[in-house]
């Protein structure tokens, strides 16, 4: 078994806009092991991209407000640091990869001046010295990891002279600098065409397998999961409603907003028609007691009113519905 | 099946002319309405500036020896000029050259750059070329220097001075309504226009024209504080209204040779300039956070 | 091998620019008034003076052939003779066009020293006070006449505190030839007479803020919303998740591409720069080109006034040129694809 090195456990967080609260985040806990793939899957606006700002330490204090869970990286508590010790973290033991390659990289700096600053500001952080040479050795070092041919040629290149499949390669050298131990990928490839997709995938899992890093795949595309990942959990509305191995959850999901979503994937035989799931988020300012799924599900009761518990259905599969509870009892 | 509802009830909100929107969106905002405040007071000012001035008959030929350089007082509530002249009365009746070169000086440039800036815009080609083209060279020349050059061939005068800020005016509104009309030519309300048989004419004007007005409006008002800016630079140097008509820039102009002791001549002619400056322009910044316009400068 | 395409697009296209402004100013100061030379001579010259004065000046000729002379001359840097002095325009005013550049020059240096900083810092604390005060500052420029301020500036530092001079490029008693450039201050420093260059210093100080404020505020203005608009770009957010830390991320990461909206404008500004120039010349009897331009324009020496116009006109586009230079520079995207 791997050490897991990343672990939230009941993180809730609130956003104050214009005098109103919305509660965007509700008791969400999920583990990331080292060398493994893990994903975060839901459809827009349930909450993923706030927890991996909030993983990253990139939410501002206001608006945004953590109001209880702890998010533990390697045992230590990074709600308990100072902004100091997690900005030294950032970039250097945990890093992000963005979702955009065209807007996520400055379009007035080189490539290989990016880069180097990364370096360079890490070095300086962790007491480091190198010189520019050695930094831009490492440089191209990072970028053959991420099997991009002439690293040199690249590092003096401007974004806008590399397509977009490029363009997020680097962004992922950008992400293996330094000694990365956490990488979180934003919906990796959603903005590529699906060969360059499939490459940065693939290349994200060799990584994986290669240095031993810990995967955190925040994505909307269950067929990417289904692929890839080796764990899953489904939010929705700010709440984790079921997590599991991705065979074990694919073959058996418990939670009716996992079946209804693998339901809405198109598949090549059976059903020609599309559905789609009736209903729309909630309102997070004013979300529903209890299960924040029970006015779209069409099998809730009034004991769905009230929060539903975790429950293990087999292994390391489980689900937070009273369905379950019930069936259970 | 949900027998408990998770919902608020639904409640239609009271709904709002657009007209009152704009005004409450319009009011809520204090430097705009400041803005708006000093615009309406220096129009009243100047169109009652016989009934409001203390001293009406100041604005015009006459002379008080006895009271030359009079510093702010009660009785001459902006001190007397080096003739004896009430400047508060002038600075009322020197508002009135500051509008009407502001009327004119729009009046003329505002339709001449608007329509160009439609055709331009709509019927592109050669007729796009030839404007636009035109209209960056008169851009590229500064307009203080070409008022100067055709104030000084022409006599001194109002009208002369109005015609020197005209000749290069309008370009600014042609740069402006040109580019929203190529924005605008390609949606679909122009298309559907022509497809149902609008002629140009029509599309141009009740189509595309009426999208343009809030640029314009924002437009027009921050115009109106600069064109008062230049006229009054113009009759600083001499070249626009000549005595005896009060005006605002001569007035500082003339002042100047008594600074720094009778300060009052020079320096409250020129915050006048500044306060009708400082009307137009927070009212057109106000307009142009009302309307969200972005492209007007 | 883009960018330079580009530039020499830009320079052709300012020819032709020029090419309309002489068009226009031959139009306005040859075909419009009457008689050019009894306009210059004034109603109580003989009408023989008048005919003289038409033949030297070669007034009699076809207009087309007077147009022809005239850009000819133009293109060979002649800007005429003027009618009154019996002078070239150029030895008139090339004694005062170094003054003039000087003071445009610390003008615009003032304006970006002065205003990026504000820019930022209004866009750093976007809301707060520093930034209500850059806007009121902005204002504030946009809307004072430059006459007047300088008027004021020269009032209250003149005479009311009496810390700086008022008047002139150094003080009455001081000679010295700037013969190298032209310009004051870097002449004195290569010859190593700093007693002239802290004088002109404190001599250009209150013309150039005189002139400075009105640009400064727009130039704060936009690189503030400059600044907003790149704050909100993807590729800040990341450098900030990359570990960059924040001076760096602001004053290299966020300034570098919010740097060619201000250039931009300043471009746009030196039309009216030029204008102010003039009146604010006058008010400091500062001896540049304003002072022979408004003689010019009061005695109606039309030659003097088209080559006046035309400099003018040349500064304008050379100052645009540069602008798209440093442009090129600052952006890689306009350098390497001679475009945005």
């Amino acid at each position: 078994m791997s050490a897991t090195l990343l672990s939230l456990r009941d993180l809730s967080l609130e956003f104050s806009l214009f005098g109103r609260r919305a509660y965007v985040l509700n008791r969400v806990s999920l583990d990331v092991p080292e060398a493994r793939h893990v994903a975060l899957v839901g459809e827009s606006g349930c909450g993923k991209s706030v927890t991996m700002r909030a993983i990253m330490g990139l939410l501002r204090s206001p608006p945004a407000r953590i109001t209880g869970g702890e998010i533990l990286f390697d045992g230590r508590d990074l709600l308990t640091m100072s902004a100091p010790e997690r900005e030294a973290l950032r970039g250097v033991a945990m890093s992000m990869v963005f979702q955009d390659p065209m807007t996520s990289l400055n379009p007035v700096f080189s490539v290989g001046d990016q880069m180097g600053s990364i370096l360079k500001y890490a070095d300086r952080r962790l007491g480091r010295a190198r010189s520019k040479a050695e930094r831009m050795t490492r440089v191209y070092e990072v970028l053959r990891q991420v099997r991009m041919p002439d690293p040199e040629r690249i590092a003096l290149a401007y974004p806008f002279m590399l397509s977009g499949g490029m363009r997020q390669r680097v962004l992922i050298a950008m992400a293996l600098l330094n000694e990365t131990r956490l990488l979180i990928a934003d919906e990796p490839g959603t903005a590529l065409d699906v060969t360059t997709q499939a490459q940065i995938l693939k290349l994200l899992q060799d990584l994986v397998a290669e240095r031993h890093l810990a995967l955190l795949m925040i994505t909307h595309n269950l067929g990417v999961v289904r692929a890839s990942a080796n764990y899953v959990y489904v939010m929705y509305a700010g709440s984790v409603v079921e997590h599991g191995p991705t065979a074990a959850l694919f073959a058996n999901p418990r939670h009716p907003y996992t079946r209804a979503l693998i339901d809405c994937v198109p598949k090549l035989s059976g059903r020609t028609t599309f559905r789609g799931i009736e209903g729309t988020l909630p309102d997070y300012a004013a979300p529903p007691p209890g299960c924040r799924f029970a006015p779209r599900c069409p099998h809730a009761t009034s004991v769905c009113a009230t929060p539903p518990p975790d429950l293990a259905v087999g292994g390391a599969h489980g689900v937070s519905c009273w369905l379950e509870a019930e069936k259970a009892a | 099946m949900a027998d408990q509802t998770l919902q608020a009830p639904f409640v239609a909100p009271a709904r709002l002319t657009t007209g009152q929107q704009n005004w409450r969106r319009f009011s809520s905002n204090p430097t705009a309405v400041i803005g708006a405040a000093i615009v309406v007071l220096v129009v009243l000012a100047a169109i009652f500036a016989p009934y409001l001035a203390p001293y009406p008959t100041h604005a015009g030929e006459i002379v008080n020896f006895r009271a030359r350089h009079h510093p702010p007082s009660l009785q001459y509530w902006f001190g007397t000029d080096d003739v004896g002249r009430d400047i508060f009365s002038r600075v009322l009746f020197g508002y009135r050259v500051s509008l009407i070169l502001a009327i004119v000086v729009l009046g003329i440039a505002v339709p001449l750059g608007t329509t160009l800036g439609l055709l331009a815009g709509y019927f592109g080609g050669w007729i796009e070329i030839i404007i636009m083209r035109l209209t960056d060279i008169a851009l590229g020349i500064p307009p203080l220097v070409m008022a100067l050059a055709v104030s000084s061939i022409l006599s001194p005068n109002l009208i002369n001075a109005m015609l020197a800020i005209s000749i290069l005016w309008w370009t600014w509104h042609t740069r402006l309504i040109y580019s929203i009309t190529r924005t605008l030519r390609g949606q679909e309300f122009v298309e559907a226009a022509r497809t149902l048989g609008a002629s140009p004419f029509h599309i141009l004007f009740r189509e595309i024209l009426p999208n343009c007005v809030s640029a314009i409006s924002v437009k027009v008002s921050l115009d109106a504080g600069f064109v008062i800016l230049i006229g009054a630079t113009l009759s600083f140097l001499g070249l626009g209204v000549q005595p005896p008509t009060p005006d605002l820039g001569t007035m500082v102009a003339s002042g100047a040779n008594f600074l720094p002791d009778n300060w009052w001549e020079s320096i409250l002619p020129g915050f006048a300039i500044l306060f009708v400056t400082l009307g137009f322009n927070l009212l057109g910044d106000g307009l142009r956070d009302l309307f969200d316009v972005e492209e007007v400068r | 091998m883009e960018f330079l395409f580009f530039l020499i697009r830009r320079v052709l296209w300012s020819l032709l620019v020029l090419v309309g402004l002489s068009m226009v100013i031959f139009i306005i100061a040859r075909v419009v008034p009457g008689d050019p030379a009894r306009m210059a001579l004034g109603p109580r010259a003989s009408q023989e003076q008048v005919e003289t004065l038409r033949k030297s000046m070669g007034l009699d000729l076809p207009i087309i052939e007077q147009y022809a002379r005239f850009v000819g001359g133009l293109a060979h840097g002649d800007l005429g003779t003027s009618f009154l002095t019996k002078r070239s325009v150029n030895a008139d005013i090339s004694e005062t066009f170094a003054a003039t550049l000087e003071l445009v020059i610390t003008t615009v240096l003032i304006a970006f020293a002065v205003g990026v900083p504000l820019g930022v810092a209004a866009a750093h604390w976007k809301d707060g006070w520093a930034d209500n005060c850059v806007r009121l500052f902005a204002i504030l420029g946009a809307v004072t006449p430059s006459f007047f301020l300088a008027l004021l500036l020269q009032v209250l530092a003149g005479y009311v505190l009496h810390v700086l001079p008022t008047t002139g490029r150094l003080p009455p008693g001081m000679a010295f030839q700037p013969d190298i450039t032209g310009l004051l201050l870097i002449d004195s420093l290569i010859k190593g007479r700093l007693d002239v260059l802290g004088e002109a210093l404190r001599h250009l100080l209150l013309p150039a803020v005189a002139l400075a404020m009105a640009t400064t505020g727009q130039i704060a203005r936009i690189t503030r919303s400059s600044m907003i608009d790149v704050a909100k770009q993807d590729y800040i957010e990341a450098s900030r998740a990359f570990g960059i830390p924040t001076r760096v991320r602001l004053f290299k990461y966020m300034l570098r591409p919010s740097f060619v909206p201000p250039l931009t404008i300043m471009g746009l500004e030196f039309a009216s720069l030029i204008g102010n120039a003039f009146v604010v010349e006058l008010v400091f009897a500062w001896p540049g080109m304003a002072a022979y331009g408004v003689r010019t324009i009061m005695q109606k020496d039309l030659n003097a006034i088209m080559g006046v116009v035309m400099i003018s006109g040349l500064f304008f586009v050379c100052a645009n040129l540069l602008v798209d230079l440093i442009v090129g520079f600052v952006d890689p995207r306009v350098r390497i694809q001679g475009a945005r």
